[in-house]
């Protein structure tokens, strides 16, 4: 029998980016918010301390700062015809636990999606016309634009203190960034990281092919800075232990550097942690929501009243919240109606490795998003008649850390084991850097999130069950895009090469990419999203759903500076709109 | 002094307070004869700590280059490890029912490796027996060799799990015990890290990553040696390493 607390005014369930955020604004905004978080407090210290922060075995290996999957897992499968089996191990992603969410353990690389990708559907049919679009892709607008978002991504840019040049200063094209980005309506608030070797001889080759190469925006802040919030991120000193680890400098922006400090002096604002929500509470009509219905560490049960409920935990829980307490028609990829864990969608990352004889990289000095990247080949940016396909990637090169156990590249060949094997790792360690691609990832009709059948978590609830195969679209987009990135890489001059375009089947085995978007989409059709585009539910609208939940598809970029436009743009809607007049704003 | 390749090494410290400067000789000399630490096993029987110093010296052999995962003390790594949290699928997901899937489902085994390193071994061993008459570990290499090749290759008849999905693992914790922070138990000596050039426990890097191709040649640092005193800190915690400077 639960136990019924007192009422407040909001709940957010998860304190990760966006809940951080969004319980922050709001409680100082007057109202009462309780921060429900299924893991532990975590902070810079001693959560993060020197020396055992730099442990590769802990933190990439077994996985110190990720999801318990003892408690809680999802099942997969690669299509509706198999059987779907639980992921027993991380794999291919690696969700958070704990305050801060992932966000803790991010690579800090900080994207404004393309125009282009809020319209991906209008925008493919005006330029190229219907036989452009692949079969069965249910990829569509967000019901938002860019230039809506603006305001919003450089709110959460200079909250998070990011490093970078900017290309497109309203209009006004910048050389030294990014051509092909929206218009900003401001510089980063911090300048670029350092250029590593590798990033300064991908520049050197890429502006000699005619391409547009820039530095990569990064939360690792380039140097001492105090944002709105009166937080203070520290220098990055480039130690190279940042995506996977915490920051033990708080150097990378997270909610444990840049928000927390402020939000956990509101006096409006409480923090459980431990609290595992099992539920969101409807109204006997199930238009409205009265609360949430959590369980502590003791087990003990309790229902938390709130006249708005945020769900901001990582993509596939809040997903799976909606699925477990009836919010918004569950999709049905056979009927094709629904809309809960419909437009699931991941990444198709795909990587050129350059092999050197006689130069040194020292590729293990690194930050999380140290690189020199180029955009032409993202998006739309390039022609894509009688290619086949739609969308593209960014190809970095990429300087974020090389620890021996995960990054001992040999050139394809060499055998896995023994006397060659070794020549080749104490050769090439570091003598070798890899160009990162990041395919993007359209939505396909077969590809969902749905409850699974038979396997439970430790609260004896279904898991969520995943359905995904990447689909010819983005196997033809990954050949070709990974190809105009080994003629850069060529370009470089290595004595051997790794090409690795992204074709196999699907496998949630390797590390691929935290990168998991979409089963809760926003859109402008209660037919085809799940969200407004305030990520309001349809269904009941004092429920919003924040974080890359709403991506409609994926871009081809990492996900984290659109999760943090998106925050700002429904705390926008929630705190000139909603509160003032509760009901649906769309 | 001259070294081999005809240059000349000299030490010189990180920042104002490094350590003392020693000639490059003891350094190497340091390096190469760290103590051996005493080895004592909390899961492994003798049986399977001699299969698995035989398997682990020819899956990352000592050679020219310097000595192998054996001599780096992968196997009592692995012993650590498999008495430790991960031995017992700590933060896996154990429930069934349980089916062998697609290998794209990954691992769906409901034996935890502890079970998964006895079974396998006991298999191994048993099968050595029957073809060669002797257990793996007695064997000579190039047998050795043909039974690891046969296990990676999926063509060794095991039973209790797919011979290459022990293979992986044994394969992935050598690597593991090979690179991993010698506060596990193995790299010892920091072997895996000098043979690669990796520095361990990063230092500032902020004056460093600009110098474009130049060799960053520094004595690694464990986290044991931070813990035991043997590395001056910065502020932050940071070793101050110890350049080994080539000047030619």
């Amino acid at each position: 029998m639960a136990t019924k607390l007192k009422a407040v005014d909001v709940v957010v369930v998860g304190v990760g980016l966006s809940g951080s955020i969004l319980a922050k604004e709001l409680a100082e905004a007057g109202l009462q918010v309780v921060g429900l978080e299924r893991g532990r407090w975590r902070n810079t210290d001693p959560d993060f301390a020197m020396p055992y922060a730099h442990d590769e075995l802990r933190y990439v290996k077994r996985h110190e700062l990720m999801q318990d999957l003892s408690r809680e897992t999802l099942t997969f499968r690669n299509n509706a015809k198999e059987t779907a089996l639980p992921m027993r191990r991380l794999g291919s992603f690696r969700p958070g636990e704990g305050v801060g969410g992932a966000a803790v353990h991010w690579g800090g690389l900080t994207w404004r999606f393309l125009p282009w990708d809020f319209e991906t559907r209008s925008r493919t049919l005006a330029r190229y016309g219907k036989e452009q679009w692949p079969e069965d892709c249910t990829s569509q607008d967000w019901g938002v634009t860019y230039d809506e978002l603006e305001p919003h991504f450089d709110r959460f840019e200079h909250l998070y203190g990011i490093s970078g040049k900017a290309g497109n200063l309203k209009g006004k094209v910048i050389p030294g960034g990014n051509p092909f980005e929206g218009p900003r309506s401001r510089e980063y608030p911090n300048p670029p990281l350092k250029t590593s070797y590798a990033g300064a001889l991908f520049k050197d080759a890429a502006q000699k092919l005619g391409y547009h190469p820039f530095p990569t925006p990064s939360a690792a802040n380039s140097q001492p800075y105090t944002n709105e919030y009166g937080a203070t991120i520290n220098a990055c000193v480039y130690c190279g232990y940042c995506q996977f680890f915490g920051c033990e400098m708080g150097a990378k922006a997270s909610p444990q550097t840049a928000v927390l400090p402020n939000l956990m002096k509101q006096k409006g604002f409480e923090l459980r942690t431990h609290a595992n929500v099992v539920k969101v509470n409807l109204d006997s009509a199930k238009k409205r929501a009265v609360g949430v219905t959590y369980i502590d560490s003791r087990g003990r049960e309790f229902e938390q009243p709130a006249d708005l409920v945020l769900l901001t935990s990582y993509v596939f829980n809040n997903v799976r919240l909606m699925l477990l307490s009836g919010i918004g028609k569950p999709y049905d990829p056979v009927a094709n109606t629904g809309v809960v864990g419909r437009n699931y969608a991941y990444q198709t990352p795909s990587s050129v490795t350059l092999f050197f004889e006689d130069k040194i990289f020292n590729q293990f000095m690194a930050a999380g998003g140290l690189g020199m990247t180029i955009d032409d080949f993202n998006g739309d940016n390039f022609d894509h008649t009688g290619l086949g396909f739609i969308g593209g990637g960014f190809f970095q090169a990429a300087t974020s850390g090389a620890r021996p156990i995960e990054v001992r590249p040999v050139p394809r060949g060499t055998p896995r084991w023994g006397a060659e094997w070794k020549r080749a790792v104490a050769k090439y360690f570091n003598r070798s850097f890899g160009i990162a691609i990041q395919g993007a990832c359209q939505s396909h009709r077969g590809n969902y999130l749905d409850l699974d059948a038979t396997y439970r978590d430790s609260y004896g609830l279904p898991l969520l069950r995943m359905t995904f195969d990447r689909t010819q679209n983005e196997h033809k987009m990954s050949t070709y895009i990974t190809n105009k990135a080994a003629e850069i890489a060529k370009a470089i001059g290595p004595s051997k090469m790794n090409v690795t375009p992204r074709l196999e089947k699907y496998t949630i085995v390797p590390y691929q990419s935290t990168h998991n978007t979409g089963g809760a989409a926003m859109g402008a059709d209660p037919a085809t999203s799940a969200v407004n585009k305030y990520l309001q539910s349809w269904d009941v609208p004092n429920v919003f759903v924040v974080g890359a939940s709403a991506f409609p598809q994926n871009g081809g970029y990492n996900p984290t500076g659109t999760v943090g436009a998106l925050t700002f743009h429904a705390l926008a809607a929630i705190k000139t709109r909603y509160l003032k007049r509760p009901g649906p704003l769309a | 002094m001259d070294e081999s390749g005809g240059r000349r090494r000299f030490l010189k410290s990180v920042g104002a307070l490094g350590a003392a400067s020693m000639p490059a000789a003891a350094v190497a000399q340091h390096a190469a004869h760290a103590p051996a630490k005493s080895e004592k096993y909390m899961f492994l029987a003798p049986a399977e700590v001699a299969f698995l110093d035989a398997a682990v010296a020819r899956l990352i052999p000592a050679d020219d280059l310097g000595p192998g995962a054996k001599e780096a003390g992968v196997t009592y790594f692995i012993d650590q490890q498999l008495f430790g949290g991960y031995g017992v699928m700590a933060k896996m997901y154990r429930q069934g029912p349980h089916a062998e899937g697609t290998p794209q489902q990954g691992y769906q085994s409901p034996l935890t490796p502890q079970e998964v390193y006895r079974t396998a071994i006991a298999e191994i061993n048993g099968a050595c027996a029957k073809q060669y008459g002797e257990s793996f570990d007695k064997l000579a290499t190039a047998q050795q060799d043909e039974v690891l090749h046969a296990l990676d290759e999926g063509k060794f008849p095991l039973d209790a799990v797919p011979a290459r999905f022990f293979f992986n693992m044994l394969l992935d914790n050598t690597v593991e015990g090979f690179f991993s922070d010698p506060i596990y138990g193995g790299n010892r000596g920091k072997i895996g890290w000098k043979l690669v050039g990796f520095p361990g426990v990063a230092a500032v890097y902020t004056p460093y990553i600009e110098k474009h191709g130049v060799p960053y040649d520094a004595l690694p640092v464990s986290i044991e040696d931070i813990l035991q005193g043997k590395s001056a800190l910065d502020e932050h915690g940071h070793p101050k390493h110890v350049l080994l400077v080539r000047k030619d």
